[in-house]
Order: structure tokens, then sequence, then C-alpha cells
């Protein structure tokens, strides 16, 4: 079932959580909804299932609008970011629970839906632990529980807030695997909210970043990832070089680096920031094309196949560099000495009077999980 | 290393973890004679404060023999009538608290609205108020000389049609609210209108239900209705005096308990009414046991607003609290600690109950609750 979202409005007091937010899902589509913390992706997702209602604006289910429909009638699989699990009821209960509560017409004999729960619990690889309580589970074991027991529904779409955020590194890689093997098997249109830039670009097939109430970027993961359309997108999405200037006449100047900016062909100059992911940075002992950039080393850590450089230029902003094995083996640098820096690509935006909200170049937007 | 030191710790890895945690260092300790003084005084106070009261109570009450005692009891007819006049009162005013605050502490723990904290406020405001005062506020508002006094002498049954008409349409309209259809696809006809069903619908009803109790002649007409010296002013003043107890009990449960499971339940399809009865009570089922317990001790023991609405009409409006002042004014003391310890055994069961309610708990809570929660829901009982 195919979902839109138009013009979607809620606040929170005078916090606005989400601003005027649009969006689709296609049928059979994973899409994960990808943000800092406090975007509004979660609020998103809840008025999606019913859980909140919106201040303006609609969901629609397959182009029916769904927003006069409550969270029972919209045959939304929630799977919540603690679980929710029933506390008093065992693992089988907990997934049995919404067969049961159906009006006694639609409801499946008791021996239906034992066969049902079985099956789920099966797909899910815990029918081994149907009489356990889900205390006595391990948090991996409790998503799973949540997800069985969302599915055991038959839903139409399937929602999940965060579904590994309370997992640790190693269960999360698994589960993320799974979950695309599973998508893979049951093609159910499935939505899933995430801060964390990995898990959104490795099992989704449509990202929509998300940042203060608003949609900065939605596209595939390759889109977002290569053609960022906001300096915001590119921040969240891993590590980025600044390097401040201004564009004129079709041109960037950012220090000393120049580059083509044929977007703002205008005599008057504005300020500009130039990007540049680490690993898209050259770094060489000699100037190649005179006047570039230099810096000095700082610090120097490798780390399996890349090494990671950390330059200083002038007034102690630091410039992060990836280096390939070769390339570092080629250039031995040592700490302290003198490199000029060329970048491979550059991605210009002008900055407007307000700032978009960009973290610390050092620290990266990795660190904020 | 010298041989005897490397050998330390296994030996004392091969005792028992008990023994280990008994033999503490005597630095770690206070002196004997602060332990000792310290326990020897709280075990006077306790003694002196409740043990020799408690026992007193029965020595005295069974100080004439066993007959006496049972003579006391249940051959004076204004003490029977005492016990089964608080029989009657707490249970009524238990019900209604209990209603009353499961739909005050979920509205609190739930939603959030305006006048959220003046309705926590209130909760709490028979607490802080004295009990001889809340009486007076009935006295004052169903009293002869009140508010409602000249209304309710002259004619007060001929409320009571609209009264339960009224209740009639409330406890409908919650039920429809629960078990009407939501799902545009089940709505037909009217139900597509679910306002218009709401005030036409309750309109009907009321007006059925008032012509139906006026037809039938339910109430009897011109005639004083008593509330103040009369059973339902012992149960008014006795249900606002432990109005807190189970909504205070409740609120901290529901709030650790979060409304995610709530809300789990729904989306998976569930009603109001199902969401309700298989989610939050069993979630709250301690919490509340424990409020209905606390609320019942208190409403036994209730002395002071009572003893302002009730008027003191032997064998009509004494309860058992009122009945031991009496017999006690009187010099009666066996018939006084004889009533008196039924009111103590009440009081012991409760504890009993109580003690085996919060084991009960938290054995649950250790169970089945994650760790995140569990101390939350702790803190409630």
């Amino acid at each position: 079932m195919g979902i839109e979202v138009r013009g979607m409005k809620k606040a929170f007091g005078s916090f606005m959580a989400l601003n005027d937010v649009s969006f689709t899902v296609n049928d059979g589509e994973l899409v994960a909804l990808l943000g800092p913390s406090g975007c509004g992706k979660t609020t998103l997702l809840r008025i999606i299932a019913g859980l909140e209602t919106a201040d303006a604006g609609a969901v629609l289910f397959d182009g029916a609008d769904a927003s006069q429909r409550s969270a029972k009638d919209r045959r939304v699989g929630f799977v919540f970011q603690h679980y929710a699990l029933f506390r008093h009821m065992s693992v089988f209960e907990n997934v049995a629970f919404g067969l049961r509560v159906r009006p006694r017409a639609h409801r499946l004999p008791d021996a239906e839906i034992d066969r049902k729960v079985h099956e789920l619990l099966t797909l899910v690889q815990l029918d081994y632990l149907g009489s356990r309580y889900p205390s006595q589970l391990s948090g991996g074991q409790r998503q799973r529980v949540a997800l069985a027991r969302a599915l055991a529904v038959e839903p139409k779409v399937l929602l999940l807030d965060e579904p590994f955020g309370a997992l640790d590194a190693k269960v999360r890689q698994e589960l993320r695997r799974w979950l695309r093997r599973l998508h893979g098997e049951i093609h159910l249109t499935s939505v899933f909210v995430t801060h964390d830039q990995e898990e959104a670009l490795e099992l989704a097939s449509r990202v929509v970043v998300m940042n203060k109430g608003v949609i900065e970027q939605q596209g595939t993961p390759d889109q977002v990832v290569e053609h960022p359309a906001t300096p915001f997108v590119l921040h969240f999405l891993g590590n980025v070089n600044i390097f401040h200037g201004r564009v004129q006449d079709g041109k960037a100047l950012l220090g000393p680096l120049a580059v083509e900016y044929p977007e703002h062909r205008d005599t008057a100059p504005r300020n500009a920031a130039g990007y540049a992911r680490p690993h898209e940075l050259d770094v060489s002992r000699n100037d190649q094309q005179g006047g570039g950039l230099w810096a000095s080393v700082q610090d120097i850590r490798t780390s399996g196949a890349i090494a990671k450089l950390e330059l200083s230029e002038g007034e102690g902003s630091l410039i992060q560099v990836d280096l390939g094995r070769e390339q570092f083996e080629r250039l031995r640098p040592i700490v302290g000495e003198r490199l000029y820096i060329t970048p491979r690509r550059l991605r210009v935006f002008m900055s407007d009077a307000e700032t978009p909200a960009i973290p610390n170049r050092s620290s990266p937007a990795r660190a904020s999980r | 290393m010298p041989p005897e030191a490397s050998l330390k710790p296994e030996a004392s890895l091969n005792q028992p973890i008990s023994a280990l945690a008994i033999r503490k260092p005597r630095i770690q300790q206070d002196p004997a004679w602060i332990r000792w003084g310290l326990t020897l005084i709280v075990l006077v106070v306790v003694g002196v404060l409740i043990v020799i009261p408690v026992v007193h109570v029965f020595s005295q009450a069974l100080a004439e023999g066993v007959g006496v005692y049972w003579d006391n009891l249940f051959n004076d007819p204004d003490t029977l009538h005492s016990i089964l006049l608080t029989l009657t009162v707490v249970p009524v005013a238990l019900v209604a608290n209990v209603l009353f605050g499961v739909a005050a502490a979920w509205a609190i723990a739930r939603f959030s609205f305006p006048g959220r904290t003046l309705l926590t406020t209130l909760v709490d405001l028979p607490f802080s108020v004295s009990p001889v005062v809340a009486g007076l506020i009935f006295v004052l508002i169903f009293g002869r000389q009140g508010y409602f006094g000249p209304f309710l002498r002259s004619d007060g049954y001929s409320i009571m049609p609209y009264l339960f008409a009224f209740l009639g349409v409330v406890v409908l309209l919650a039920m429809y609210q629960l078990f009407r259809p939501t799902n545009p696809a089940a709505r037909r006809g009217v139900w597509s209108y679910p306002w218009l069903v709401r005030l036409a619908g309750g309109a009907a009803v009321f007006a059925l239900l008032v012509f139906v109790q006026q037809y039938f002649e339910v109430w009897p007409r011109n005639e004083s209705l008593r509330i103040i010296f009369a059973t339902p002013g012992l149960i008014l003043a006795t249900a606002f005096v432990t109005f807190p107890f189970v909504a205070r009990e409740l609120i901290p449960v529901m709030e650790a308990t979060g409304a995610d499971e709530e809300l789990a339940a729904v989306s998976l399809g569930a009603n109001g009414w199902k969401m309700f009865w298989r989610i939050t009570v069993p979630n709250i089922k301690w919490g509340l046991a424990y409020g209905i317990i606390l609320c019942n001790a208190r409403a036994m023991g209730e002395f002071g607003a009572v003893y302002v609405v009730s008027g003191h009409i032997a064998g009509q409006t004494d309860t058992m609290p009122l009945r031991i002042e009496k017999l006690f004014q009187e010099y009666n003391l066996p018939g006084s600690f004889a009533v008196a310890s039924v009111l103590t055994l009440l009081a012991l069961v409760t504890l009993v109950l109580k003690a085996g309610l919060e084991r009960q708990g938290i054995k649950k809570v250790d169970e089945t609750v994650p760790a995140e929660f569990a101390a939350g829901e702790r803190h409630g009982h």
C-alpha cells in the first residue's frame, strides 16, 4: 500500500515539530526517515500510524484519506522504539494479541490463531521462546517479538521507530541484515525512523533526510550521498571539511582555492562555503597548481585500509584527510610537515543570512549518536 | 610474594558467600553500645506507641470474658447496627473512589490539558483539609440551613429522576465512546454523524429515563430527602476524605508504565474497552489493589468528617468509630473496647493483605518488568 503525506504540520506549544512536510512512499518500498533527534521524524511516524494528531495536512493510504481513521482501523503495524511489549503476557500472547482483540465476527478460531502465531514466531526465529515473558528476553529478541506482533495483524504498512536504537553494535548489524532479507521476502511497504546514517543508507531503498521539522532532501541512498541538496545533508551523512569564502562572477573564491560556480554570475559577492569530504582531498609535498592551500600535519592515525590525517591550516582550523593505504605508503607524511591540499571535488553552497545548523567540523555528525 | 598471601584469596573463594558477607571488619562497624542503644530505643518506642496499645485494646475487650465480649458486640442492637452501617458505607465510598481515582489518574498520567496541574492539586485537597472542615462543608451544602436545604426539605426526591437519567446518559456515552464504529467503512447512515448520534441519542435516552421514573413513581413526592444526619451524608463524607488514596497510588504507576503499551494495543486493533481491560488494568493492578486497601483502612476508621455529618443517632447514623466514642463516653469500657478490637482486627487484616500484596507486587515487578521500569513501579508502592 502506498502512503502519501501532504502538507503535514504539527506544533508542540511554540515548538514546530513538523513544518509543511510532504512525501510519498510507493507500494513495497522501504523508506528511511533520517535526521538528528528532535527533527520531527518520530512525530511524523506516529501521525502516519494515527497515534498522534496533526495540526494540518493529510495522510493518504493508496490515495484514500486516512486522517479521520483511528489508529485501530488503519491496519498499520507499529514497532515502538522500546518495543512496548505487553509485560504481563508471554511472547506467544503478545503476538496473538492483535488476533484475539478482533471483533468476534472477524476473529479466527483459536487453533488458527495458534497456528498463525507459531508461523510468525518461526519467521522471526523465536518459536522456542513462546512461553517466556518479555523481561526474560534479550534486546534483539524483544525487537523481533515486537516485529512479529506487528506483523500478526497483517498490516498494509509497517512503521518502525528507531528499530535498532537500543541494541549493541553486533546485534544491530545482524538485525539489519535480517530485516532487509525479511523485507525482500514479504515486500511490505515500510517506513523506519533512524538517526544513524549508515543504517538508513544500508537498509532503505529511499532516504528522507529531515531537519528541524522540514525535509532537506529525499532520494535514493546514492543520490543523497553523491548529490546532497543542502549543507545539512552533507554534514549529516559524514565528516566534511569546510572552506569559507565567497562567490562572484560565476566563480567561487574560497581562501586560496578557486572553482567555477556558474550558479551565481552576479558581480555582487555573496558568502559561500565549499565542502569536501576527507577522502575527496589529495595531499602532496609540492604545490602542483600554484598558490594552493597548505597545512601542517597534526596527527596521523592509520586504521585498517585508510589513514586519517589531521592537518591544521593557519588559525588552528583543522582539515581532515583520508588517504588510501597505497597513497599513504607512497607519501609517508610525518607530523609537523607542511603539505599542499588539492580537493578532487568541492561542493559549493551559498550561505544565506542564516547559516544552517552545522555541527563542529572536528566533531563530525557521527558523534551526535 | 610469600606463599600464604597467594593462598589467601583461594581460601576465601572456597568459603560460602554468606559467611564472607557476615564477617565484617570491626573497623566498618559502629561501637556495640551505639548499635544496641539505638536498637533498644526503637524497640521501646515501638512497644510503647504501638504494641502495648494494641494488646491493651484486646485485653480490655476480653477483660470480662469471651461471653461478655460476644454480648457487647452482637447483642447490643446499636453496636451491631454500627458495624453493619460501616460495612455499607465503606464499600459504597470505595467503589466511588475507585471509579473516580482511576479516571483522575488516567487523565493526569496520560493527557496534557489546561487545568491538569489544578486537577492534580484538587486530588490532594482532601488530604490537606481537616476532616472536620470537610464534614462542615457538606453540612453547609446539604444541611437544613445550607444552600440546598430548603429544596431538599420540601421535595428533595424530585431531583432524583433527572440525576439518575443524567448518570444513565453519561454511562451510555462512555460506552458509545468505547464501542462506536470508528472505521469509516463500518459507519453507515446515521453513524457517519457521531456528534448527531451523541446529542440526539443522549437527549432521547435522558427524556426516556426521566419519563419512566416519573411514570412508575420510583421516587416519593413531596418528601424531604435527608443527606445530612443520614447514610448519604456519611458516604459523601467518607468518600471525600479518602478520595486521594486510589488516584495517588495510580498516578506514579501509570506514569512509570508509560502509554506505549496502550498505544501498541490500539495500533493492533484493540478498542478502548479491550485496551483498558487487557493492558491498562493488568499493568496497574498492584497499585490499584494497594490503593483500595489503604482507602479501605482509612474509610473504616474515618471519624472527624463523619462525626460532623452523622448527628449521632444511635442505631441510625453511628458508624463504628462513632459508636466506640459514644460507648467510651458512657463509661461502657468493655463495650467500647470490644468494638475497638473489631476495628483493630480489620486494620490488622488490612496490614497483612498489604504486606502480602507488596511482596507479590515486587515479585511480579522483578519477574516481568524490564529493569528500567522496575524502579519507578516500586517507587509507586
